[in-house]
This record gives structure tokens, sequence and C-alpha cells, in this order.
């Protein structure tokens, strides 16, 4: 029978005892029946606030569909025609303020599980070795897409699409940025990225890893050479607090931590050969999914603490709800209203202890979050032998500099039009190199955008 | 996108010279700047030393000491193995203009390094006088090579075995006992172990003499991505992949620098057991 609306099909997860000492994927995903039974829970409305609100505008409606029914092929392919990576984003948007969200069962409950019927869809083609036929019309017009994060490979994929030649350049030795280097494997395993960005090279995408545009090649030298240049760069540079202490040993930006952990496979040490040293007690700056990711990390690889220290509160903590459950769930802990004043260590340099200011709640800011404020005198010393700061990132200065043509905020993000043109003709860019961070799909959505742009004005000459 | 060894030798006990085909980076490799490598797809991302490029034969020159897992791994390859990744040139160029006379100061593995600086400096119409440094006789590196480039040539060794008995340093302060005058000497550079340099800007500091260092911190990224190559520079944090790698000598805290270096120490311990049985085991089953 099919029951509309309803409870949400629940998701099976590793157990918490058992999750906390591997890296491998926490949800377990949908079955068939249970996927199945999930869609049949959408009550296909009209006013379709799911698709309005989704960054890239996929096909969602149509999607839900076909999985009710069990076409999961034809469902593939549905999702497909707008998002390149189905696999990634089902598990990495923030669903409940988008899709999920808005979606009008969520009035009797949770909306439909959009992001994991996604992810369902996509690891069922990838199981059965489905894929799309690939139709490429050649036309002429050379682009550079320069980094392969989600901005990187929406365009890099939508401009080969529509016929171009298409060189997509890498600095490190794996594409997909964020992706590949940022986000731990239980969250967004690792052969699930690499799959989803084979596609690149399958559609005829030439992939140059190791190629550090403005190192390796000038900028203007790439100009030069090719038609049109999107910059997909992110937002890669960690941002420090600079207090005292930051100088010490065990102390890590989020980003190291994660570079060292996921890109370079450092909870395989030995069999990797990039290290990672941490104590007992871990101490995590921030609330964001990097802070979620950094800390759950730790645990794993086995540190008897781990304290997400925040300055705000759970309710204003930037990170997705299902993060900060799972955190919680793992036995993290959150030191709510707290900032470091600055960080303390032994007499060979390495960290032991944290200060840190009590802070309380003030009026809101520009955010519309209430403003964390310092309450005077009130420092205290925390011991810890870890401590990671995700205090967020920045775009990379040395690409910056390397490109100086080009207009930017003080915060170094790239200025672009509507069209996410720059300021230099044919030189387009979107994902976190123009807003700072914010998530996969919003890059994804800024990726399709300039392809079309990018599209427009080739065809147009 | 692999690099074929075409070239591996020891230059002593300690220290090995690999050449390697990198196309990129010998088109465009500057005196000052380094490549990232790393051997195989479970290897560790490692910042090297360019002595040399041949942008006829599109290779690079890395010089390196042994001194954890991937470097003794490294000093086995042989001629037609590869390296999965040769990333570069990174970091900024060294500063070279005509300054007028320059001390250029190198110790160990820094030899290797300041080898190009030297060589561009004195293109640019300096006066270099090199000195350069080691342990033992047996140790030094490139002696040669910095003897032909250098207008002046000066040794140290730790043991005397060569040269003045005891640090470059020393022989830093001699020279600047023989060059009174600021305007005699116009620039020094030193490239060598942390400790070395610190000693070193000790020297000059007192002479008001510009000095440069070129730092050889952890890195993995060597684009800005980690962090964890920050040094403090008067107090204030610099990136060595991309602020650097030279910085002024008299600004740099190498206390943390010396610090920072030890933070991963027994893990290479743990590596380098851990690879010298695998071989061993290795080496019996053949």
């Amino acid at each position: 029978m099919i029951e509309i609306g309803g409870t949400r099909v629940p998701m099976r997860e590793q157990s918490v005892e058992e999750r906390i000492k591997n890296f491998r994927s926490v949800p377990c995903g949908y079955n068939k029946e249970e996927v199945m039974k999930e869609a049949q829970r959408c009550i296909q409305c009209t006013g379709v606030p799911c698709e309005k609100d989704c960054p890239i505008n996929m096909k969602i409606l149509e999607m839900i569909r076909e999985i009710a029914f069990g076409n999961f092929k034809k469902a593939f392919f549905i999702m497909k025609e707008d998002n390149p990576i189905p696999a990634i984003t089902g598990r990495v948007c923030p669903q409940e303020s988008q899709c999920e969200g808005v979606c009008p069962v969520s009035k009797r409950g949770n909306g439909i599980n959009i992001g994991k019927l996604e992810a369902f869809v996509a690891d069922w083609a990838r199981e059965n070795g489905v894929k799309e036929d690939i139709h490429i019309k050649e036309r002429p017009g050379k682009i550079a897409v320069i980094g392969s994060g989600p901005a990187g490979i929406s365009c890099a994929v939508d401009l080969r699409r529509f016929g171009y030649q298409v060189t997509l350049f890498e600095a490190l030795h794996k594409a997909g940025g964020v992706l590949q280097y940022g986000i731990p494997a239980f969250r967004l395993p690792t052969e699930i990225v690499d799959y989803e960005i084979s596609y690149l090279s399958e559609i005829g995408v030439d992939v140059k890893l190791n190629f550090f545009v403005g190192q390796n090649i000038k900028f203007n030298e790439l100009r030069r050479d090719f038609d049109a240049i999107f910059i997909g760069t992110g937002a890669g540079a960690p941002l420090f607090m600079d207090i005292e202490g930051e100088n010490l040993k065990r102390v890590y930006s989020a980003n190291e931590f994660l570079i060292r952990v996921n890109l370079m496979k450092a909870y395989k040490f030995l069999e990797y050969d990039t290290p990672i040293v941490w104590g007992d007690t871990v101490g995590v700056i921030g609330a964001g999914n990097v802070a979620m990711d950094a800390a759950r990390c730790a645990l794993r690889l086995g540190a008897k603490e781990v304290y997400i220290l925040y300055r705000r509160t759970k309710n204003e903590a930037p990170a997705r709800e299902e993060e900060i459950q799972h955190a919680l769930e793992e036995g993290i802990n959150l030191k709510e209203l707290v900032a470091p004043k600055r960080v303390l260590g032994d007499k060979d340099g390495w960290v032991n202890r944290v200060e840190l200011f009590k802070m309380k709640l003030g009026e809101p800011d520009k955010s519309g979050r209430p403003r964390p404020v310092k309450i005077d005198g009130s420092e205290f010393i925390m011991k810890l032998d870890t401590f990671v700061e995700a205090l967020g990132t920045k775009p990379n200065r040395l690409f910056l500099n390397k490109a100086s043509e080009l207009d930017v905020t003080s915060w170094g993000l790239i200025e672009v039009n509507k069209n996410l043109m720059t300021n230099v003709e044919g030189v387009y860019a979107g994902g976190d190199a123009i807003r700072g961070n914010a998530t996969v799909i919003l890059a994804l959505g800024d990726g399709r955008k300039a392809a079309k742009s990018i599209h427009e004005r080739l065809s147009k000459n | 996108m692999s690099h074929n060894i075409v070239r591996i030798e020891a230059l002593s006990t300690e220290n090995y010279l690999i050449e390697v085909e990198a196309p990129h980076v010998a088109e465009r490799f500057q005196a000052g700047q380094f490549v990232i490598i790393r051997i195989h797809e479970r290897g560790e991302r490692i910042p090297l030393t360019v002595a040399d490029v041949d942008p006829r034969k599109r290779t690079v020159t890395l010089i390196f000491q042994v001194v954890g897992k991937t470097t003794m791994e490294l000093s086995t390859l042989k001629p037609g193995d590869t390296l999965i990744n040769c990333v570069g040139p990174l970091g900024n160029p060294s500063e070279i203009e005509k300054f007028g006379r320059v001390i250029c100061v190198g110790g160990g593995t820094g030899i290797a390094c300041i080898l190009p600086v030297v060589r561009a400096l004195v293109n640019a119409g300096n006066e270099v006088i090199s000195i350069i440094g080691a342990r033992t006789e047996s140790l030094l590196i490139l002696e040669d090579e910095i003897r032909e480039a250098s207008t002046e040539t000066y040794i140290a060794t730790d043991d005397g075995s060569k040269g003045h008995h005891g640090f470059v340093t020393e022989v830093l302060k001699g020279l600047l006992e023989k060059y009174k005058r600021p305007e005699e000497v116009n620039r020094v550079i030193i490239i060598g172990p942390p400790q070395m340099m610190k000693a070193a800007a000790d020297v000059t500091r007192i002479k008001k003499i510009k000095t440069i260092a070129s730092l050889n911190t952890i890195m993995i990224d060597g684009t800005g991505m980690c962090g964890g190559c920050r040094v403090f520079l008067d107090g204030e944090m610099k990136l060595t992949c991309i602020d650097g790698p030279e910085f002024d000598a008299h600004k740099v805290n190498f206390d943390d620098v010396i610090s920072r270096l030890s933070m991963f120490k027994e893990k290479e311990l743990l590596a380098v057991k851990h690879f010298c049985k695998h071989k061993q085991k290795k080496a019996g089953r053949q």
C-alpha cells in the first residue's frame, strides 16, 4: 500500500561503538525497498518548492516519481542532466535548509529524504555500471577551468557537453578540491569521489593535475592560449586566530589536520607515508562542518576526549544538523560560549593548555545570529594536548597575486557581474572564490551558470 | 603523469643527487625555488631543493639528505624508476640584483640550495664569497661547483677534516672582521640547518647587514593551503611555501622553526623502522 506523507523511512547507520573506530560511511544508505517506500511518501505537489529551492534546480519531483516506481535508471538520467556529482551532493548538501526544509510533507514530521534518495540512485548506477550515453558534438573553442572542486567540475562538465575543448587545472595530485582534501571518508567515501570525478575524463575533459596556474603557467599566458577561463579556485587558505601559542606543536589549522587525514590518508599511517600526531584530549575551535569533521576525525584516530569549543551556542552553530547530531552521538563534547585567549605549551614546545574566555550572547550581528560577547575577567585554563583551528578559510592569495589584473574585495573574493564574469573580458569565476565559505551545491550552481555565460559568449562570436 | 629518473648518485653517505624529467619545472625554475615530490601513490609530499635544471633535457636535479622514510626510499631508486609527482617550481625566486659583494653561507644539504643562488648572483655582476660547511669532509657536497661559481670560497668542517676547524659562522665572523665597513658586504644569504642559520643571523645582526635565510619547513601542499609551514617574523605569521622560502633572517624566530621541525620525529622513526623491516623481508625473499 502506498503511504503518502507519514514518517520518514529511517536510515540505517553504523553503530556509534563501531563507527568511531573506522573511517567508513556512517549512514549505510537505503536499500531498494526502503528507497521506494521513502519516495512514495512524496505527495508530488504542484508548487515544487524543493526544485525552486535547489541552487541547481534539479528535477527532483520527476526523480522521486521514477524512484517510487523503481525506475532507478530513469531517475539517474534525470538527475545527471543537472547534477554532475549526485553521489556527492546527496551526501553533503545542507538539505534541511534547502529541498527537504521546504518540502510540504515536513509540516507533518520530516520532509522527503531527498539527499539519501539522490545518493541511492547515484550509488545504484555506479554499482550496476549504468552510464548515460554521451554524445558530444564538437564545436570550436578552448576553455581553461582553474580548480577541480565542485565549481570547476560542474563548469567543465557543462562546457564539455556544449562541445568545447576543456582543460581543467588542479594544483594537487588528485582532482576534487575540497571533496578530496576536506570532507572525511566517513561522510564522503573516497572511492565515490574518485568515481564521480572519473566522469570528467570519460566525457573528454583534459584534467591536468599537479599544475598550479600562476606558478606553472602565467595567468596572462593562459588568457592568450584559451578563449575563456573559469576560476573555481575556492577558498583554500586557512584562517588563524592570531593569538599567542599558534607556533606550538600539535596546533593545526583544520585544513592541515584534514589534508593529512583525508587526502594523504594519515589514518592509515605506515601503509601510507604521511604522519599525523595527536594527543588524548583534542580541542577544536569553531562549530561549522569543518570543525565537526576535524573533531570526528580526531576521535577516529584514537583521541580519548574531543571538545568543540564554540563562542556561541549549539543553536547558532553553522554546521549541518546531521553533522552536529552525529558528532554528539559519538561522544564529542560541545563546550558552548567559550573563546580562546591564548594557547600554552610545555618547555619543549608542545601545546598542553588553552586559556579561554567565557562568552555570553549579545545583540544580533549582521548574520542575524546573536553576537558573542566576552565576559571580562572570566578567563580559565583548560588542559588539552591537540588544538585544531576550524575558523573558516579564505581564497588563496598566491593565485590572486599571480592574477593581479582581477578585481577582488578586501577579503580576497573575486568580484563578478551577474553573469559571473570578472572585470577581465572572458574570465569568469564562481564558488567559494567569489563567495567565501559556502556550500558544494552553491559552487555547482555557479559552475553551471558560468558555463552558460561562457557558451553564450562564445557561440555569439 | 610520472617523472622518469635519469640519474641518481650518492654525493656522500647522507646526501644524494637525483635527476628527473620534469619539463614544467625545468622550463620555469628560478634560483631559490623548490619542488614538492611524491614517490608513489601512498607516498607523502615533501619539499626538495632544486640544485640545477637543464631546460634542454627538460630535467631537474634535486639534492636531498636521507633523514626519514621518504628520503631513504628515494635513495634506493634507480634510473628508469619514476616519481609519481614533481610539482613546481614553488615558492618565490631569490631576489637577484647587483648588490655588490655578497656572502653566501651554505651548510650541509643547504649547499645544494645555495648553488643556483650563487650562480645567479654572479651572473648579475656580484662578487660572491661562498662559505660552505659540513660535519666532516666526506659529507661536504658540491665543493667543485661552488668553487667554480664563486669569486672566493671558504670551507669549514666541524671536525677540522677540511678547511676551518669549526662552524661556517666562525668563518663568516672572520670575514666580517676583514670587511669592517658596513658597505663592504652588501648582503648575506644563508641556507642550511636552522641552528646554523640562527647562529649566522646573530653574527650579521650586530653588523646590521641585510641577511636572507631560506627555510626548509615541513609542508604538505606547498601552495598555502595547510598552514603547516608557518613561521613567525617579528611575531607576524608567514607561510614558508608562498611568502618564502626566503625571509629576512634577522626577523625569523628560528627557535620556532627548530621546534616545529621536530613535530613528527617519533612517527618518522616508526616509518623508517617499518621501511627497513619491509626491505629486509623483501631481500630475504629474493
